[in-house]
């Protein structure tokens, strides 16, 4: 089988904010076809990781290469087509219909004076769709449940067709049909595009579920990283949360309790 | 929701400010007809046409286009509905310049050179104060403006208690907001056309960036370029609408709203159509302006709050129905 390609490396990534550091040398490499998931306590940075990796705040030190190129290096646009972000919170300071939402995805694809053409409303059509959003075409995104407007956050993030993509706590305000139904969809396109998924996740069940691959943020710079079965183990996770667990092995897996 | 067709929206909005535009013409104590005009060119009413009617008219119709203009663009700048393009203090600058201009005594050239430096002053204030060690969040921008507009609200106050009272009229004239000293509507003009095509330029990414910075950096905008553009923009805009015609509040707060509730919530519409509301609400409101107490004049500005007040209002309490829908 041939390698996949390296879709983002970090090689001795420091990240810091103010006087807390999030990671001490971070090599990391997402290739395309991995499914990651990245797991901490809260406050341990990583929707800061996250926001650095998509190149969005600057690295304290070391270098993060998407495709090859050094991401500091690319335009904004250029980076908007390889790789899309999904936030936690949504600004929705101004009405705008769901469709017009998710069809801003679409915007790193167009050039400068160029209006969305009828593939572009297909592709964005085809986002809502697969999330289940068809009904709520004229919505206006004001006037959405939570788990609503997540859905249409991650369409728009479907739509934007990008490689790579990374997720701040994709299933938060989602019920558990919707979290499996978003995590199932996101690997099914991981598999059938040769993408790839780095997701913020709270559920080490879910992520174990998941993911193939995991990054644990310990706090004070430290992080393991590799594949799941490898990292996620109790003792690691114990520590991981500062909380004694319980593993049970079930037909999917292995599953942890809280004691 | 709505989407309004965007070609029909604008050649309606295009109807509506001809209309302004004639009833504006045509509006005075001296009844003046097109007709009388082009036959009659040496006349009194040609005389009074082009040296009065025209350029008053085509000064209404460019100040609403510009605080139409910089009140959207100040609204996506500072992500907020409330926004107006007096917020960040700029009016507060041109007022304090032009009311000193007054106090002395001086021509209209004067009086506006001395209202845009204020203008650009507050600005560079604003701008320099709220840049800080390059972090230029959207809360320390806003809060920058609202107390520099405070400082200088205090300024004005401070000039109207200590001028003699035969300047105090032209004084509080002028900060209602008045088209009496109109002047070439060429500079205007020439602001209006730049700062239209800059605006639309950047129509796309502002539709981002309405929907938080973050987000529209991810799909791919400059954000920090692009927001020192519109604040650029929105500025000038709004300085050189201060200069020409004092404050004349309410239009750049109310002609993007009105939009938005009629459907045209994409900048790509917005932006030509807020050109086109803004002129023509001002081009009626500056004709009744001279019709309601007629012989005698209103500030336009006080007849902008009369109409847009509850015009907003009923548009607001119509749309909550479609809100949902």
């Amino acid at each position: 089988m041939a390698e996949s390609p390296v879709l983002l490396s970090c090689s001795g990534v420091d990240i810091s904010i103010g006087e807390v550091t999030i990671t001490r040398r971070l090599e990391l490499c997402i290739e395309a076809g991995q499914c990651w998931c990245l797991l901490g306590r809260n406050g341990t940075g990583k929707t800061t990781l996250l926001q650095t990796l998509a190149g969005l705040r600057p690295p304290a030190a070391g270098r993060i290469a998407l495709n090859g190129t050094a991401l500091e290096q690319l335009p904004r646009r250029q980076v908007a087509q390889q790789l899309g972000i999904l936030f936690q919170d949504f600004e929705d300071s101004f009405p705008a219909s769901v469709l017009e939402t998710v069809l801003q995805g679409r915007h790193p694809h167009l050039h400068n004076w160029q209006w969305e053409s009828a593939e572009d409303y297909r592709i964005a059509r085809a986002a809502l769709a697969e999330l289940g959003l068809d009904s709520l075409e004229q919505r206006n995104v004001q006037t959405l449940s939570g788990g609503e407007r997540q859905r249409v956050g991650i369409a728009t993030l479907l739509a934007q067709q990008t490689p790579l993509l990374l997720l701040d706590e994709p299933t938060s305000h989602l019920d558990l049909q919707h979290q499996l139904d978003i995590l199932q969809t996101l690997v099914a396109q991981c598999r059938a595009r040769n993408s790839a998924v780095l997701m913020v996740l709270h559920d080490i069940n879910l992520a174990a579920r998941f993911a193939d691959h995991v990054v644990l943020l310990m706090g004070n710079g430290e992080h393991r990283l590799g594949r799941s079965e490898d990292i996620l183990q109790t003792d690691q996770l114990e520590q991981l949360y500062g909380h004694p667990l319980m593993q049970i092995d079930t037909a999917t897996g292995p599953a942890w309790l809280p004691r | 929701m709505r989407k309004i067709h965007p070609a029909s929206l604008l050649v309606l909005l295009s109807t509506a400010a001809l209309l302004g535009a004639w009833f504006s013409l045509t509006t005075g104590p001296l009844s003046v007809s097109l007709h009388d005009i082009l036959r009659q060119p040496d006349s009194l009413q040609a005389q009074v046409f082009w040296e009065l009617r025209f350029p008053r008219s085509a000064t209404a119709f460019m100040t609403g286009a510009l605080l139409g203009i910089a009140g959207a663009l100040m609204q996506v700048l500072l992500r907020n509905p409330l926004a107006d393009p007096y917020i960040l203090g700029i009016s507060g600058g041109a007022s304090t310049g032009a009311l000193l201009a007054i106090m002395a005594g001086a021509g209209t050239l004067v009086l506006q050179t001395s209202a845009f430096a204020g203008a650009l002053l507050s600005i560079l204030l604003v701008f320099s104060l709220a840049h800080g060690r390059g972090n230029w969040d959207t809360t320390r921008l806003l809060l920058t403006g609202v107390v520099l507009a405070a400082g200088w609200g205090a300024i004005i106050s401070l000039l109207l208690a200590i001028s003699p009272g035969t300047r105090v009229q032209g004084m509080l004239f002028w900060l209602m907001g008045d088209l009496g000293f109109a002047q070439s509507p060429v500079p205007g003009g020439i602001v209006l056309l730049a700062v239209t095509l800059l605006a639309f330029m950047l129509s796309a990414a502002l539709n981002l960036l309405a929907g938080g910075e973050l987000r529209a950096a991810s799909l791919g905008v400059d954000t920090g370029r692009l927001r020192v553009a519109i604040y650029l923009l929105a500025s000038l805009a709004t300085a050189t609408a201060v200069t020409q015609a004092g404050n004349i509040g309410f239009i750049g707060l109310i002609a993007p709203h009105m939009l938005r509730l009629a459907g045209a919530r994409d900048h790509r519409v917005l932006i030509p159509g807020v050109v086109l509301l803004g002129g023509t609400l001002l081009l009626f409101a500056d004709g009744l302006s001279r019709l309601v107490i007629a012989p005698r004049q209103l500030p336009v500005g006080v007849l902008t709050a009369l109409l847009g007040v509850p015009l907003f209002l009923y548009l607001l309490y119509r749309s909550r129905g479609i809100r949902h829908g």
